[in-house]
């Protein structure tokens, strides 16, 4: 059934369908119409589940985190400064093996406060364990939480999934969304089997004091579960579109790119954006295409050489800077390229940091410049008159 | 594919990891001057001090020598010394 909802809507109704044991989330903007919306299903009774308040989102953190031990199915949402106030939580529910959803609503961090997006917030949690997927638009929105739940669930993964929507661009604008049927994704999304949970009758202590004998040892078995979730997120990406027909590309996906020299690179929804830019630029004859990245972690190095084997170059468009180092996305392009027989010059451009605008035309400009040289770290649409000497 | 490593303990393991290896200094209780107030044994955060009718003993498969036991003593009577194994 086509509805024309907010992408706040379609998460929440992704969300129901997936049948949540437990929801617990605390309100921060831009996230807060998502559980809003979920707990206006419990009030209504459209959605059995148990819906927990909470004083903050470490709380949030630790109830799924809980639930999830318990072998429910869990749930949560939240965006920057929460997302900060989680981070202790998500280390450790990664590190206990315990998989769950979290929808994160791509958020600039303080200070400044800002409450618009980039994707700063996110990329600090690329070292936690997470697995981290980007979506594009509300209908991959709608189709990436079944997705997120069956790889995290997967009894070879046992990891959390974060679903993350850009703030506001996502999840305040509405879109023609195809809701899925509740029987599709039953059938697509069985009940949660726990590889371990917590069972009054069969008592176990979980989230141990590891000793140095131990701790190296469960940190390489996540390395190697992370290895794994790339084909596995291939595989459920497969197994979605034969029930339904959409496909996004499992780790990564590609726009004209037949014949292209020159790929953008970005995540989330920017790639719309750039989309317009290559229509713009083929119409000119430009042999320009798109690289979107979907799965930020595991990255997936091996598929993106393969797709730029014959591109001359890639220019990165970045949400996210890491202070003292560079933009984010380009520094972990360039490090699977290094040392690599293929190596297409690679650019790294700044946009969008706290929710400025991108226009096509930035994006342009910026390509403009990188025409047979490398540019780095650079900010586009800097309004040079504030920064002072 | 690799499964993952689940750490996971039957209950009951802080009996059976005897942590009184972590020790430097050792309670001595002289039972002298001991008035059978319990103060040790109420303040023991490891619940490690057992007896009763001023003959009391910490248990030293547990006490890890933290000295609270001493400072709280009310007449001086449990002494923290150095322990050489």
């Amino acid at each position: 059934m086509r509805k024309f909802i907010e992408g706040s809507m379609a998460v929440s109704e992704s969300v129901k369908l997936c049948r949540p044991d437990v929801v617990a989330a605390y309100p921060i903007t831009p996230q807060t119409h998502i559980v809003e919306f979920l707990s206006q299903m419990v009030a209504d009774g459209d959605l059995k589940t148990e819906f927990i308040n909470v004083e903050s989102e470490f709380g949030a953190a630790s109830i799924v985190l809980g639930a999830a031990a318990a072998g429910a199915r869990a749930y949560s949402a939240t965006s920057a400064q929460g997302l900060l106030l989680m981070g202790e939580v998500i280390f450790n529910i990664a590190g206990m093996r315990l998989p769950l959803v979290i929808t994160i609503a791509n958020r600039a961090v303080s200070a400044p406060i800002s409450i618009w997006n980039d994707h700063s917030d996110a990329v600090i949690f690329r070292d936690a364990g997470l697995i981290m997927l980007f979506a594009e638009d509300a209908q991959e929105l709608m189709d990436m939480h079944p997705q997120a739940y069956k790889i995290a669930e997967n009894p070879e993964i046992s990891l959390p999934a974060s679903v993350n929507m850009d703030g506001f661009i996502l999840t305040h604008a509405f879109e023609p969304v195809d809701i899925l049927d509740q029987k599709l994704v039953d059938d697509f999304l069985p009940p949660f089997e726990p590889v371990y949970k917590l069972d009054v009758d069969n008592p176990i202590t979980m989230g141990l004091l590891a000793e140095p004998t131990w701790y190296m040892e469960t940190r390489y078995k996540l390395k190697e579960t992370m290895e794994d979730a790339l084909s596995i997120i291939e595989k459920v990406a497969d197994e979605f579109k034969e029930k339904t027909g959409r496909y996004y590309g499992g780790l990564i996906d590609t726009y004209r790119m037949e014949d292209a020299e020159t790929a953008f690179v970005a995540m989330g929804s920017l790639v719309g954006t750039i989309k317009d830019v290559v229509d713009t630029l083929r119409a000119k004859g430009e042999k320009v295409g798109v690289l979107k990245i979907r799965s930020f972690r595991p990255f997936p190095a091996e598929k993106i050489r393969e797709a730029c084997s014959n591109l001359k170059q890639l220019v990165v468009f970045d949400k996210s800077y890491s202070l003292g180092l560079g933009t984010v996305l380009q520094e972990e392009l360039r490090s699977c390229f290094y040392n690599r027989k293929h190596q297409p010059i690679i650019s790294g451009f700044v946009v969008g940091l706290g929710g400025r605008d991108v226009p096509p035309q930035s994006l342009i400009d910026a390509y403009r410049k990188t025409l047979g040289k490398e540019i780095l770290n650079e900010f586009v649409d800097l309004n040079t008159k504030v920064l002072g000497g | 594919m690799s499964k993952p490593i689940l750490l996971t303990s039957s209950p009951g393991t802080s009996k059976v990891n005897k942590t009184g290896g972590w020790r430097t200094l050792v309670p001595v209780f002289k039972h002298d001057t001991c008035n059978d107030c319990r103060i040790c044994v109420t303040v023991c955060p490891d619940a490690c001090i057992f007896g009763q009718d001023n003959e009391y003993h910490p248990d030293l498969d547990f006490c890890k020598g933290c000295g609270i036991c001493a400072y709280e003593c009310p007449v001086d009577d449990i002494d923290m010394v150095l322990e050489v194994k």
